[in-house]
């Protein structure tokens, strides 16, 4: 199939950048989307032109370094990472437009690689049990109930490759939050604390320059991982019990 | 005790000297021991050597003895309610027992010899015999109860030694050493370690820098303990958060001797398990630390928040995976790794925000600094802005993964490289069996040209898919649901009937070959061969129910739906090997010591628990057991000696580390050639995967040699590398890390070369048994090939590496030629 591909280009973080025009050849339904950047690269690279840069490395849905704005959807038109979507989702001759996250929180390095380092820094702020290494129990001391434990492993399944944030029209990182604090709200470690926690989260998250949620459902929606918006509620539920009791 | 012990061995050494002049003859028995009374005249009166040694016997013996009735008392007064019925240990018997006995002999002896000069033969008797020392030994020795008496003498003593000299040592903290932990029994080893390692005053911890290269599991859970205990920790990793690492793909589970479904596991099994599984290839000690450690990693992780299978009573779920017969493998759904780096990573940086661990995301180690022989820093490029940053170190811990990616498609990610280690190699750190390869039999098959990564399934679908082909050749382009029972071939239940699909993984992938090569394989024709086999859920699903397959492995069959656009619950999957692990790496210590001081490897960037062949779910094991619980308490025992001297920037060894790196980083900007970094590495794939793979030949690795040294001589030559080095540039990411492994693929076909046998995931065509199977060769290949670097000063330059051989040792377990039939 023969596609044309308009391509945000952009030098460096203080640089202006505008969407190019290219087209490639001979693409196989079989090929990933970022195969077929590769292909497009290798053809810039033979004409003299700065390859695009994106970011991508395990290229198999896992690792969240992928992640581009395909024609207005994240991660494009199928719900999985940019790297799992495979060309056999467009059409001959079609125009895709690619694009960057765009979130404030989230600044342009190159082309289509942004800076998601906010996400770090929100872990950092509470995003963890502390438990230094050498202290645990036997793992079976404290029995954990199947209904928790999934719902704890549906939470972690995020891959904090930033979705969310860039579908969400108000630029928020509320379903990465919701998801971390559910994910050790849910287990009997994460109890001690649970309420300090979900406060020190929530204020970088708002540091960070994220936008408020108002509950449109567009970062669920967009997720490669299916995480559920209910997770927010569980944040929101959290963030009102610590703030009754604790302010 | 122990002093006073070996006043008595040295003795006892110099009176066997003596002695032995017995069998010189009289005259020469008679000159030493008159020689003995003359020693040191006339500075000593006559016998006053004699004297002296007598006076330091007879204090040793009561200072012995004083001490041994000591510990005798103190025992019993330890437990005055004896036990009814109790095991005297035999070392304890041997000591107590054997000590008194040898007491009673030793008055007897002197009484005999010296004191009383006594002749027990009725035939030679008078003052001729008792005062001619070498005729009264003859005399008395041929009296049948004495020589009885003597031969008793000596087997108690040989007993009361054999425990006292290693006793003495012990006591005496002498038993510290490399040979000494081998003779140490197995299971004591990591204990006796874990308390001679030197500690660090927790004060002085802080003063004391320790850099991290790499944020996986290794990585990751290593970082966080180092910052935890309150070292000053430095975190690099390539990828633009810690937590992307490419642990992060493992899917399957990890391993753990809890033996929660009482199934007969335990740390010896694991153990066990693991070192057939490497095929015998891998370092017994090592490899048992890891099953003893790898209980607490589970506790550990579950502290951690890592959401484990659980069943509905709320404990844990195990599964069995392949290489073993007991259900050991904790997992989380198809994304173990995941969890299990989140886990470590947020562990990690809850360090970040206390401050004890800094973090350098979006950065590439590019060399080693090593000052007068101890590695002391790095040289790290910042990947956004381009900048080259030197960064000093009290030690410097490599995690930096395996170099799969040397074969261009493998199942790692698209960063993964070898350069942080490649670079220590150069600097004098020696690579350790570069040619074990571990090809993954579960992947799913190339579907064209454009492929630029092979992706895996986890192998725990073994647990419930069966794996078959055709028969008949002629039915390999049917409709495999069309293909009835009795025309599909379940190979591995045909040929390995007690482990059947659960073989260990090299095993299924070249059987997986060997049924392609026969003309039976699925899917497309890639060239004259279609490269597939079928991994067939039918039956589980009719036996357990399509939603609880869904359940297990729903995640792996969405994935393969999604790449391939077929429905595995449908249709049978289609799978062939891809290349997936390295048990190659640094070598290093029983510390994690590579041959550089201060330089420490963990996780596949080291060499040392896999053997030959990796069983799966133990990558995970071995990542998180260097990380939490090995490096941790060996890493001390170097620090110990730190801080060392601080290191101007402008040192020699630091300037000349950086000037590399900067002449490197321009060089491959300027030649401008013609081709692109991914055609020169597509094309070292192509080559390490014809000769280095799965089946390797003396013919194709000499091949390999001489194609992979002109393609590197190209790549300096011609390669197109554009962009400035002054900002974000992926194509001169990839140059420097594809230049690298032009040098390693050389290094893993000149390995595979010398190494005449066929062990594990290396698979020599010379070397195999009547059916097929890989044929060891111990007697000339029961060793860790650690290679140095040679020669080669400059870019792509190489000279003929040194072999060093480690020899293995197995006390604890039998050498066997593996079999899973």
């Amino acid at each position: 199939m023969n596609l044309t591909l308009r391509i945000w280009r952009q030098a460096g973080p203080r640089h202006k950048g505008e969407l190019r025009t290219y087209k490639v050849k001979d693409i196989s339904p079989d090929m990933s989307f970022l195969e077929m950047l590769d292909v497009l690269n290798e053809q810039l690279n033979a004409a003299g032109e700065e390859p695009i840069a994106f970011d991508s490395d395990c290229r198999e849905g896992i690792c969240g370094t992928c992640g581009l704005m395909i024609s207005g959807e994240a991660h494009g038109p199928e719900k999985t990472t940019t790297c799992q979507l495979h060309m056999r989702s467009f059409s001959d001759g079609e125009v895709i437009t690619i694009e960057p996250w765009r979130a404030n929180a989230f600044p342009v390095i190159k082309d289509l690689v942004v800076d998601r380092g906010a996400f770090d820094r929100i872990i950092q702020a509470g995003g963890y049990i502390s438990v230094n290494t050498g202290s645990a129990p036997d793992a079976h001391a404290t029995p954990v109930p199947k209904r928790n434990a999934d719902r704890a492993f549906q939470a972690a399944e995020c891959i904090q490759c930033g979705a969310c944030v860039a579908a969400c029209p108000n630029a928020s990182a509320m379903l990465f939050l919701g998801s971390k604090v559910t994910h050790l709200a849910e287990l009997p470690q994460g109890q001690p604390e649970r309420m300090a926690r979900v406060v020190k989260m929530v204020d970088q998250h708002d540091a960070e320059g994220f936008g408020g949620c108002t509950n449109v459902g567009a970062c669920s929606q967009a997720c490669p991982k299916g995480i559920p918006q209910d997770v927010i509620s569980t944040l929101n539920f959290d963030l009102r019990t610590a703030l009754r009791g604790n302010r | 005790m122990a002093v006073t012990g070996l006043v008595f061995v040295g003795y006892l050494l110099l009176h066997m000297y003596g002695n032995l002049k017995a069998l010189s003859g009289e005259q020469a028995f008679n000159v030493y021991a008159e020689h003995l009374r003359t020693f040191g005249e006339p500075i000593l009166p006559y016998g006053g050597l004699l004297w002296i040694v007598r006076v330091v016997l007879i204090v040793s013996l009561v200072g012995h003895a004083y001490a041994a009735f000591a510990l005798w008392a103190r025992a019993g007064n330890a437990r005055r309610t004896k036990y009814a019925a109790g095991k005297a240990a035999l070392r304890t018997a041997w000591m107590r027992w054997g000590g008194v006995f040898l007491l009673l002999f030793l008055v007897w002896h002197l009484l005999h010899f010296t004191v009383v000069k006594i002749s027990p033969n009725a035939d030679a008797t008078g003052p001729d015999v008792v005062n001619n020392p070498n005729r009264l030994l003859v005399a008395s020795f041929q009296v049948w109860w004495m020589t009885l008496i003597y031969v008793l003498a000596m087997i108690a003593l040989a007993l009361h030694l054999s425990h006292g000299v290693f006793s003495a040592m012990q006591t005496l903290g002498w038993t510290n050493s490399a040979a000494s932990y081998r003779r140490a029994t197995i299971a004591d080893m990591w204990r006796t370690r874990q308390f001679e390692a030197a500690l660090v005053n927790p004060s002085n911890r802080r003063k004391l820098d320790v850099i991290m290269v790499g944020t996986g599991l290794a990585g990751a859970s290593g970082a966080a303990t180092l910052g935890e205990a309150g070292y000053n920790v430095k975190v690099f990793c390539y990828q633009d958060s810690p937590r992307r690492a490419h642990s992060i793909a493992a899917q399957g589970g990890i391993n753990a001797a809890k033996n929660y479904k009482e199934d007969g596991d335990s740390v010896y099994r694991l153990f066990y398990d693991t070192v057939k599984g490497g095929d015998y290839r891998a370092r017994e000690s090592n490899v048992y630390r890891l099953a003893e450690v790898s209980a607490n990693i589970i506790d550990q992780c579950v502290a951690q928040g890592v959401p484990f299978a659980r069943e509905y009573g709320g404990l844990l779920d195990n599964r069995s995976f392949g290489g073993v017969q007991v259900s050991r493998t904790f997992y989380a759904r198809g994304q173990t790794g995941q969890q299990l780096l989140i886990g470590a990573y947020q562990a990690l940086e809850r360090q970040v925000a206390e401050g004890t661990v800094q973090q350098f995301s979006r950065h590439e180690m590019l060399e080693l600094i090593v000052v007068d022989g101890r590695a002391r820093g790095i040289i790290a490029r910042d990947l956004v802005t381009g900048a080259i940053e030197t960064h000093i170190a009290d030690v410097v811990v490599l995690a930096s993964g395996g170099y799969g990616n040397v074969f261009y498609l493998s199942t790692n990610a698209m960063g993964s490289n070898v350069t942080a280690t490649w670079r220590a190699h150069r600097k004098g750190a020696y690579m350790a069996n570069p040619c074990y390869t571990q090809i993954h039999p579960t992947c799913i098959p190339v579907s064209g040209e454009h492929q630029s990564k092979l992706t895996l399934m986890s192998e725990s679908l073994r647990n419930d898919g069966r794996i078959w082909v055709p028969k008949n050749r002629e039915d390999c382009d049917k409709d495999p649901r069309d293909i009835p029972e009795e025309d599909r071939d379940y190979y591995l239940e045909r040929i390995y009937p007690s482990f059947g699909n659960l073989v260990p993984r090299d095993i299924a992938s070249r059987q997986a070959k060997n049924v392609c090569d026969d003309g039976r394989g699925v899917g497309p024709l890639v060239g004259d061969f279609r490269r597939g086999v079928y991994l067939d859920f039918s039956d589980a699903i009719k036996r357990l129910g399509a939603a609880a397959v869904e359940a297990k492995y729903g995640n792996l069959f969405d994935m393969y739906a999604r790449i391939t656009g077929e429905n595995p619950y449908q249709v049978p999957m289609r799978i062939y090997p891809a290349v997936h692990y390295v048990m190659g790496g640094l070598w290093v210590d029983y510390d994690l010591q590579s041959t550089i001081p201060g330089l420490f490897v963990t996780g596949e960037a080291n060499f040392s628990d896999h053997g030959a062949n990796r069983l799966g779910a133990s990558a995970l094991m071995q990542g998180l057991a260097d990380g939490y619980f090995v490096l941790p308490n060996t890493i001390r025992d170097y620090l110990a000696h730190g801080p060392f001297t601080p290191l101007a920037t402008d040192d020699p060894a630091v300037a000349e580390a950086r000037g590399s790196v900067e002449r490197r980083t321009a060089r491959l900007l300027e030649i401008n050639g013609e081709r692109s970094v991914d055609s020169f590495h597509k094309e070292l794939g192509m080559i390490m995967w014809e000769y280095c793979g799965m089946e390797r030949t003396e013919e194709g690795l000499l091949k390999a040699v001489d194609l992979i040294r002109g393609l590197r001589e190209e790549f300096w030559r011609n390669v197109r590398v554009l962009g400035s080095a002054d900002t974000l540039n992926q194509s001169l990411e990839k140059a420097g890390r594809v230049a690298d492994f032009l040098e390693l693929g050389e290094l893993m076909c000149i390995d595979a070369l010398h190494r005449r046998e066929s062990c594990g995931g290396h698979f020599r065509a010379e070397s195999q048994t009547e059916d097929g199977e890989a044929m060891r060769n111990d007697d000339d290949f029961l060793y860790v090939a650690a290679w140095e670097f040679r020669g080669g000063e400059g870019d792509g330059e190489m000279g003929t590496p040194v072999l060093h051989k480690e020899d293995l040792v197995y006390d604890a377990v039998e050498l066997k030629q593996r079999s899973y039939k």
